[in-house]
C-alpha cells in the first residue's frame, strides 16, 4: 500500500514535470514571473549591489527576457546556482532560462539534453603574467609556474596548448577565482589563466594593475550564452530571438534614447519597424505581444548599452568588445534578420 | 640552677625582629618572572623567540587596524586613502554590514523583526540552560518558536496560533487515551494533531490578512541570520532525535533496534555536504515542479537527522558507562520503562554525555556555513558570492573573513564554556 501509494505520487511528479516541460511560456505568464538561474556572483557579469538588486550583463539578458515575455523587466525571481547545481536547477524545472557565463559545448547541447539560445559573450583562456617577468608570448612561458582552476576546461587547454608547443609548466591547483587573486600577488605563480574576462576583472581589482599584462594569446573558444531545457521549442525561440533582438537593436541603431520615438509609429526603416512591432507581426507568431522586442531593449537598453554599463571599457573591469563587436566592426555579432 | 635563671644568656634574643621582604628574586613580579620565563637557558631563549615572534605579529598587524579605513564606498576609494600605507579596508564591512547580518533580499525595512526573535531567544533559552531559573519562564519557551517563525518568515499570526491549537488537541487527546497504553496514547495524540492541522487551511485562508506581517519568503533569508536559525533549530531537534535513536539503539525490540542502527550507521558513513546536495538538487528531480517545498526545512531536516545520528552515538557512549545496577535497583523499585529512563538512567547518562554533545553542537553550528556550496547566502555565502564578486569590492579578503570568525567565535566560545559551567553545577562526585 505503501509502496504503491509512493510511485503514484511519483508518476504525478513525473507527469506534472513533463506538462511544465511542455509549455514553459505559458508556465511563465502564468506565474508572472521569470525564473531565471545566474552565478552566485562572478564580477560585471552577475552580483547583487548593496541594495540587493542584481546588477550583470547576465542579468541585463534575463531582465530582458522577463521584459518581453512580462512586459516588466522587474518581474524576475533570481535563482544562483553555483557551477554544481546549474544543470539540475535547469533540468528539473527549478529555473526556466540559466544565464550563468555557462560554455556551448558539444555534450552539454547533446548528452545533457539542453538547447542553447545563442552566444551573449564570446570569451577565451587568456595568461596574466606581472610585467617585471618580461614575458610578450605564452610561447616564452617553458617551465612557469601556472595558476589553474582544478576540473575545469581551462585545465585541459592549458595541458594541450603547452603540448602543442612543446614547452614544460608545473601546475598550481587552485580551487576558485577569489583564491587565486592573493596566491598570484604573492608569487606562489608566475602565471594566472583562466577566461579573458575573468583576467581582466581580476586584474582590475588589483593594487596595480598597471604592473600586469594579459597576453595576446587566446587559446581556447568560450562561446557563453543563455540556455533552455531541451523539447520546448517555443520557449527556446523566445529565448533567442529577445536575445537577438538586443543584439539587432545595436546593429540597426535603436538604443535606450531613441526607442520611444522609434516605437510610437512606423517609420521609414522597415527593419525596425519589424523589431519593435509597428509593422508585421513577429510579436503574434511569438506568442507574446508587438511590443516584446520594444520591451526587451527598454530593460536595459540594447547588447552595446548592456556590455557598456557592465564589464565596458569605462567599468572597473575594462573590456574591450573584440570579438564581441558586430560583424560590420569586424567581432562576430551576426544576427538572422528580422523577418 | 636559680642562678642560671636570674642570669641573663647573651646569646638569646627576647625581642622578635621586623618581618623583612623576601629576596626580589624569591617573591613579587621579578621572581615570577624568573620562575616562568627565564627558567634556565633553554626556557630563556624559548622565551626570546616566543617574545620576537609576538612583536613581529603585533607590528604587522597594528597599522593594520591602525590605519584601517572605515567609511568608503569601493575598495579603490580605500587604496586612494592610504596611498600605498598598509592598512584595512574595513568600509566594506560597514557598507555591506545590513548584507552580512540577514542576506541581501530581506527586505531591509523589516530588519527589526529578525532582530527581535534574536533577542527573544536569549529569555527563551535561559530557563533551559539555568534551572535556578523560575520554572514559569518556561511558557516563553514553548512561544517562542511560534514567535519567532512569525517574526522571521511574516504571514498572519493565525498561521501559527492554528499550528499550536493543533499540539494542544494533539496533547489533550494523548492524556485521554494515555491510560490505555502510552503507544495507543501516542499514536492518537499524533493522529489528532494532523487531522486537526490539515483542516487548518480553512481557517487560515480567510483570516490571512489578521495581524499580518510582510512575508518574507525562504529564499530571502540569508547571512548570519541563515547561520543563525539553522544552528538553533538543528541543535534544538536534534538532542530529543539523538537521545531516541541512542534508546532505539538500545532496544530489545528488533525492527525498531534495526531502524535506528541502519540510521545512525548510514547517516555518520556519508559526508554532510552529500546529504546537502540531495536536499538541494536531487529532491528537486521527485518532486512535482512549482511544489512548495522550502529549501530551507529540506536543509534543516539533513543538518537534523546528520547531527542526531553522532548525538545518539554520544548518549549511547553515555548509557554504556553507567552500571547495570542502576538500571535493576530502578526497576526494583517498580519503575516501569518510562520512568526509570526519565528518572534514572538519563539524567546520569546525559550528565556524562555533556562533553560530547557541546562537541557535536559547536561542529554542527560551525557545519552550518557549508550551506553556501549548495547557493544559499549564509555568512560565507555572503563573502564568497555577492561581495567578492561586486566590482566594488573585488579583492577585499582579510577584513571580511576576519569578520567571519568574529562572528563565530564568541559564540562557539560560550557554548563550551557554559557547557563547563554545567559540568561543574553537575558534579555529585563519581570520581
Amino acid at each position: 500500500m505503501k509502496k504503491s501509494v509512493f510511485f503514484g505520487a511519483m508518476t504525478v511528479a513525473s507527469l506534472a514535470a513533463g506538462v511544465a516541460a511542455a509549455g514553459t511560456l505559458d508556465d511563465v505568464k502564468a506565474r508572472g514571473k521569470l525564473n531565471c538561474g545566474v552565478t552566485t556572483g562572478l564580477v560585471g557579469f552577475a552580483a547583487p549591489d548593496a541594495n540587493g538588486e542584481w546588477q550583470g550583463f547576465d542579468v541585463g539578458v534575463c531582465r530582458a527576457i522577463a521584459a518581453a515575455v512580462l512586459g516588466d523587466p522587474k518581474a524576475v525571481e533570481f535563482v544562483p546556482t553555483t557551477g554544481k547545481t546549474r544543470f539540475t536547477a535547469l533540468a528539473s524545472g527549478e529555473i526556466d532560462v540559466l544565464a550563468r557565463n555557462t560554455t556551448w559545448t558539444f555534450s552539454r547541447d547533446v548528452d545533457l539534453k539542453f538547447e542553447f539560445a545563442g552566444v551573449n559573450y564570446y570569451d577565451g583562456q587568456g595568461f596574466m603574467v606581472p610585467k617585471a617577468l618580461g614575458v610578450s608570448s605564452a610561447k616564452e612561458l617553458d617551465g612557469a609556474t601556472v595558476c589553474i582552476q582544478t576540473g575545469t576546461t581551462t585545465e585541459l587547454n592549458l595541458a594541450d596548448f603547452f603540448r602543442t608547443n612543446n614547452i614544460s609548466y608545473e601546475p598550481v591547483p587552485i580551487e576558485t577565482n577569489a583564491e587565486a587573486q592573493p596566491l598570484y600577488l604573492e608569487g606562489a605563480c608566475d602565471v594566472y589563466t583562466t577566461d579573458a574576462s575573468g583576467l581582466a576583472a581580476t586584474r582590475a581589482a588589483f593594487e596595480n594593475p598597471g604592473d600586469h599584462v594579459v597576453l595576446p594569446e587566446i587559446i581556447s573558444k568560450e562561446p557563453l550564452g543563455p540556455l533552455v531545457r531541451h523539447g520546448d521549442n517555443e520557449w527556446g525561440d523566445v529565448v533567442r530571438w529577445t536575445l537577438n533582438a538586443l543584439i539587432a537593436a545595436e546593429e540597426v541603431g535603436i538604443t535606450s534614447a531613441n526607442i520611444a520615438e522609434l516605437g510610437a509609429a512606423a517609420g521609414n526603416n522597415p527593419e525596425i519597424n519589424r523589431i519593435l512591432g509597428t509593422e508585421g507581426t513577429l510579436g503574434e507568431m511569438l506568442g507574446l505581444s508587438a511590443d516584446w522586442a520594444k520591451n526587451a531593449i527598454m530593460a536595459g537598453g540594447n547588447y552595446a548599452e548592456i556590455f557598456e554599463k557592465n564589464i565596458g571599457e569605462n567599468t572597473p573591469i575594462g573590456l574591450s568588445r573584440g570579438l564581441n563587436a558586430q560583424w560590420t566592426d569586424g567581432g562576430l555579432l551576426y544576427v538572422p534578420p528580422f523577418r | 640552677m636559680s642562678k642560671t635563671n636570674t642570669k641573663p644568656i647573651a646569646f638569646v634574643r627576647d625581642a622578635m625582629l621586623a618581618e623583612q621582604t623576601p629576596p626580589v628574586l624569591a617573591s613579587g613580579p621579578l621572581a615570577w618572572v624568573k620562575r616562568n620565563l627565564f627558567d634556565g637557558v633553554f626556557n630563556s631563549i624559548l622565551t626570546l623567540v616566543a617574545i620576537y615572534f609576538v612583536y613581529l605579529i603585533v607590528s604587522g598587524a597594528f597599522p593594520w587596524f591602525y590605519n584601517g579605513v572605515w567609511s568608503t564606498n569601493s575598495l579603490a576609494e580605500c587604496r586612494e586613502i592610504l596611498q600605498g600605507k598598509t592598512g584595512g579596508c574595513f568600509s566594506v564591512l560597514t557598507e555591506r554590514w545590513p548584507q552580512l547580518l540577514f542576506g541581501f533580499k530581506y527586505p531591509s525595512e523589516e530588519y527589526w523583526r529578525p532582530t527581535v526573535a534574536f533577542f527573544a531567544l536569549f529569555f527563551a533559552a535561559a530557563p533551559v540552560l539555568f534551572n535556578k531559573l523560575p520554572r514559569k519562564m518556561l511558557i516563553i519557551t514553548a512561544i517562542f518558536p511560534l514567535v519567532a517563525f512569525w517574526l522571521i518568515w511574516g504571514g498572519s499570526l493565525i498561521v501559527p496560533v492554528m499550528v499550536a491549537l493543533g499540539l494542544i488537541v494533539g496533547y489533550v487527546v494523548f492524556t485521554k487515551l494515555e491510560y490505555q497504553s502510552f503507544a495507543m496514547g501516542l499514536i492518537g495524540g499524533i493522529l489528532a494533531t494532523v487531522i486537526f492541522w490539515s483542516f487548518m487551511g480553512y481557517v487560515t485562508e480567510p483570516l490571512s490578512d489578521v495581524l499580518a506581517l510582510e512575508p518574507v519568503p525562504s529564499r530571502d533569508m540569508g547571512g548570519f541570520m541563515l547561520n543563525f536559525i539553522l544552528g538553533v533549530v538543528c541543535v534544538s531537534l536534534s538532542l530529543p532525535l539523538g537521545i531516541m535513536l541512542a534508546l532505539g539503539r538500545q532496544s530489545d525490540m528488533l525492527i525498531i533496534k534495526w531502524i535506528c542502527v541502519v540510521f545512525i550507521e548510514f547517516i555518520r558513513g556519508v559526508p554532510l555536504i552529500t546529504l546537502l546536495f540531495v536536499a538541494n538538487v536531487v529532491l528537486g528531480y521527485f518532486l512535482p515542479p512549482g511544489s512548495n517545498f522550502d529549501l530551507i526545512l529540506r536543509v534543516i531536516i539533513m543538518i537534523t537527522m546528520f547531527s542526531a545520528a553522532y548525538i545518539a552515538e554520544v548518549v549511547r557512549g553515555g548509557l554504556a558507562a553507567l552500571p547495570k545496577g542502576q538500571a535493576e535497583a530502578a526497576g526494583s523499585l517498580g519503575l516501569d520503562y518510562a520512568q526509570s529512563m526519565r528518572l534514572i538512567i538519563l539524567p546520569q547518562a546525559l550528565k556524562i554525555s555533556i562533553p560530547g554533545i557541546v562537541n557535536v553542537a559547536v561542529g554542527l553550528f560551525k557545519d552550518t556555513v557549508l550551506v553556501s556550496v549548495i547557493s544559499m547566502f549564509d555568512l560565507v555565502g555572503m563573502i564568497r558570492g555577492p561581495i567578492l564578486a561586486s566590482t566594488e569590492w573585488n579583492g577585499v579578503y582579510w577584513e571580511l573573513w576576519l569578520a567571519a570568525v568574529l562572528f563565530f567565535f564568541p559564540i562557539c566560545y560560550g557554548i563550551s564554556q557554559y557547557s563547563q559551567w554545567l559540568e561543574r553545577q553537575l558534579a555529585t562526585g563519581h570520581r
